[in-house]
C-alpha cells in the first residue's frame, strides 16, 4: 500500500456548523488545491433533532443545508478531484447518500462512489441495558422511556475504509469531529492505527479545523483590541499536512478574516478540559506542548502534539424528551427603566407562585443588566433593558402561560412596557455514558452512479 | 490594570461544563497571568453564575490557562433557562477582572 502513498494533503474546512455560510465552502473547493473538503454540522443536541426528524418521516434526519451544500459544491468537487467528508448524515446517513446520489444525477455528474457510515446509532441496543450516566451519576433507566436518540461517537477508522474503498463523498452520522480530518490523513499517509503520536497531531489538526471560521478570524474580533479585516467574507481554513504529521493552517489570500499564532492558539484550546487528556475514539491526543509559529501572513505553522493509547471507550449521546421551556420578554426604557423592569419581574414572580406554583425552575433576568452573569459583577445604569422570564414545566400548557404572564403586563402592569415575545420550546436534553468500543460495529454502504 | 490589557480568551461548552482559555498577547506577561488569574478567583469571580469546582490548567508552551468550570450552564446547553445556554459571553467579563502587576 505504501507505494501510493502521498508526500502532501491539503484539506479545507467547509462548515463549522450545522447552518454556517455556504459560500467560503465553495470558494475552497474552487481554488483551494485541495485534496478533501471537510463539512462538519453536529453539535451535541443536533442529532436529537435529527432523530426526530426521522420519526417523522423515515427519508429524512439527516441535515437540512445537504442538499444546498451538495448543489453548491458537488460539481466543483468532483471537476477539481476533491473529495468530501461530512457528518451531514446526522441521524439518517443512508437517507443523505440517496439524497446526494439523487442531486449528483441531476447536476449530470459521472462516476462518483458515495458512501454512507453506519453503526453510530444505538437507541434500541441499548434501552434496557444497565449503564450510568456521566452527568448525574443515574442510571439509564430513569431516561429510557423518555429516550429518543443515542449515537456513539465513531472514530476515524470507518471513514479510512471508505476512502480506501474508492469513495469520493463519505457521508457519515455521529463521528467525533476531529476524526473528520484525522481519516483522509490516516489514508493518504498510510499511517499506522496504533501510531498514537501521529494520531495525536492529526486530532490536533482536525480540532484546529473543525470550526471552520473559529481558527480564520471568525469568533476573535474585539474591536482596538483584536481587529478582523473583512468578516462579511471571511475566508474558512485550509491546512496543508506532511506524512510526518507536521502542518500549516492558512486561507485563500483574496478571503477575509486572518489566521495569526492568536487565532490559531483561541481555537487549540476551545472545548478542551485537561489539554495533556484530549480523548477521541482513536487517541488521547495531547496538546500540552504545542508549539505555534508564524512561518508568513496567514500561514501559521503548527508543531508539539502528540499522543497515547485510546481508552477503548466511546462516548454515546443520549438525546431524551425532558419537558418544556416557556419564556416571555418585554422592553421597558427612559428614567426609572430599570426599576419598572424589576417590578414586572416582582409581579410575574408573584403571579406563578399563586398560580402555577408547582413549578420549581424559574429565571427572572434583566437582559442589558444582569442576564449573562448574574448580579456579582453586573454594574453602570443602562437607558434601555429587557425583562426575561423563563422557566421549566412538565407541560406545554403550562409553559404557554410563562409567556403570557409576561405579555399580559402591557395592560397590568408598570407603565411604557414594549416588544413582548413570548416562546415555548420542547426540551431535548443530552446525556452521556461511555460504552466498550466492541459493542459499536460500524458499518459501511456504497452507491455507484 | 484589567486582565484585557495583556490576554485574549474564548469559552467553551461541554455538557454542564464550561472552559475559559486566558491567552497571553505577549510571553513576558505569563509569569503575571500564573500568579494573579489562580482558579480560585476565577471561581469567586463567577460565584453567581458557576455553582462547581472551577480548575486550572497551565499550557507554558502557548503562554495561555485554560480554566475548566464545573455546573457553569444551569444544567447544561440542552437543558439551560440561561439567555446564554453555552456561556459564550463568559469570556469576556473574565477579562474585566483587575490584576495587580
Amino acid at each position: 500500500m505504501a507505494v501510493n502513498s502521498k508526500k502532501i494533503v491539503r484539506i479545507g474546512s467547509g462548515a463549522g456548523y450545522s447552518g454556517d455560510r455556504i459560500e467560503p465552502a465553495v470558494e475552497l473547493a474552487k481554488k483551494g488545491k485541495l485534496d478533501y473538503l471537510v463539512f462538519e454540522c453536529l453539535a451535541e443536541r443536533t442529532i436529537a433533532l435529527a432523530q426526530l426528524r426521522k420519526l417523522n418521516d423515515p427519508s429524512k434526519g439527516y441535515d437540512p443545508l445537504l442538499e444546498e451544500r451538495m448543489l453548491a459544491c458537488l460539481s466543483i468537487c468532483t471537476k477539481n478531484n476533491v473529495k468530501i467528508i461530512t457528518n451531514m448524515g446526522a441521524a439518517n446517513p443512508e437517507a443523505a447518500m440517496l439524497k446526494v446520489v439523487e442531486i449528483a444525477k441531476s447536476l449530470q455528474l459521472p462516476h462518483l462512489k458515495i458512501a454512507a457510515i453506519l453503526g453510530d446509532e444505538l437507541t434500541e441496543k441499548i434501552r434496557d441495558d444497565e449503564y450510568s450516566l456521566l452527568e448525574t451519576g443515574k442510571p439509564l433507566s430513569s431516561i429510557k422511556k423518555r429516550m429518543v436518540s443515542a449515537n456513539a461517537y465513531l472514530g476515524a477508522e470507518p471513514i479510512v475504509e471508505a476512502l480506501v474503498n474508492g469513495a469520493d463523498v463519505v457521508i457519515t452520522g455521529r463521528v467525533a469531529d476531529p476524526s473528520l480530518f484525522l481519516a483522509p490523513l490516516i489514508k493518504e499517509f498510510n499511517w499506522s492505527l496504533q501510531d498514537y503520536n501521529l494520531l495525536g497531531k492529526g486530532t490536533a489538526l482536525g480540532h484546529l479545523m473543525e470550526c471552520a471560521g473559529h481558527v480564520t478570524g471568525g469568533y476573535f474580533a474585539d474591536p482596538g483590541y483584536k481587529d478582523v479585516p473583512n468578516l462579511e467574507d471571511l475566508g474558512f481554513p485550509i491546512v496543508e499536512a506532511n506524512t510526518e504529521g507536521g502542518f500549516f493552517i492558512t486561507k485563500l489570500n483574496d478571503s477575509g478574516g486572518m489566521v495569526t499564532m492568536a487565532t490559531c492558539k483561541e481555537q487549540l484550546l476551545y472545548e478542551i478540559h485537561d489539554p495533556v487528556k484530549y480523548l477521541t475514539p482513536d487517541v488521547i491526543a495531547d496538546f500540552s506542548k504545542v508549539k505555534i509559529t508564524e512561518i508568513e501572513k496567514d500561514k501559521i505553522l503548527i508543531e508539539g502534539a502528540t499522543g497515547q493509547k485510546k481508552t477503548g471507550k466511546l462516548k454515546v449521546s443520549i438525546g431524551y424528551r425532558d419537558g418544556f421551556i416557556g419564556e416571555g420578554q418585554l422592553s421597558y426604557g427612559g428614567p426609572g427603566a430599570m426599576d419598572r423592569a424589576r417590578l414586572g419581574l416582582e409581579i410575574v414572580r408573584k403571579r406563578l407562585e399563586k398560580y402555577q406554583p408547582e413549578i420549581e425552575d424559574v429565571r427572572y433576568d434583566i437582559v442589558g443588566f444582569n442576564s449573562l452573569y448574574g448580579n456579582q459583577i453586573s454594574h453602570g445604569k443602562p437607558y434601555e433593558v429587557r425583562m426575561r422570564v423563563a422557566a421549566r414545566t412538565s407541560t406545554k400548557a403550562a409553559a404557554v402561560k410563562i409567556g403570557n404572564e409576561v405579555e399580559a403586563l402591557y395592560t397590568n402592569g408598570p407603565a411604557g412596557g414594549g416588544g413582548a415575545k413570548k416562546s415555548v420550546q420542547e426540551v431535548i436534553a443530552v446525556q452521556s455514558i461511555l460504552i466498550d468500543e466492541e459493542k459499536v460495529v460500524p458499518s459501511i454502504k456504497y452507491k455507484i452512479i | 490594570m484589567k486582565l484585557r490589557e495583556i490576554a485574549h480568551s474564548r469559552t467553551g461548552d461541554k455538557g454542564n461544563m464550561v472552559n475559559i482559555s486566558v491567552i497571553a498577547y505577549e510571553r513576558k506577561d505569563y509569569e503575571l497571568l500564573l500568579r494573579e488569574v489562580t482558579a480560585e478567583c476565577v471561581q469567586s469571580y463567577f460565584s453567581d453564575r458557576v455553582t462547581g469546582e472551577v480548575i486550572r490548567y497551565e499550557i507554558p508552551s502557548i503562554a495561555a490557562l485554560n480554566f475548566v468550570m464545573q455546573d457553569a450552564l444551569g444544567g447544561g446547553v440542552t437543558r439551560s433557562l440561561f439567555l446564554d445556554k453555552h456561556g459564550k459571553s463568559l469570556s469576556s467579563a473574565l477579562l474585566d477582572m483587575e490584576l495587580n502587576p
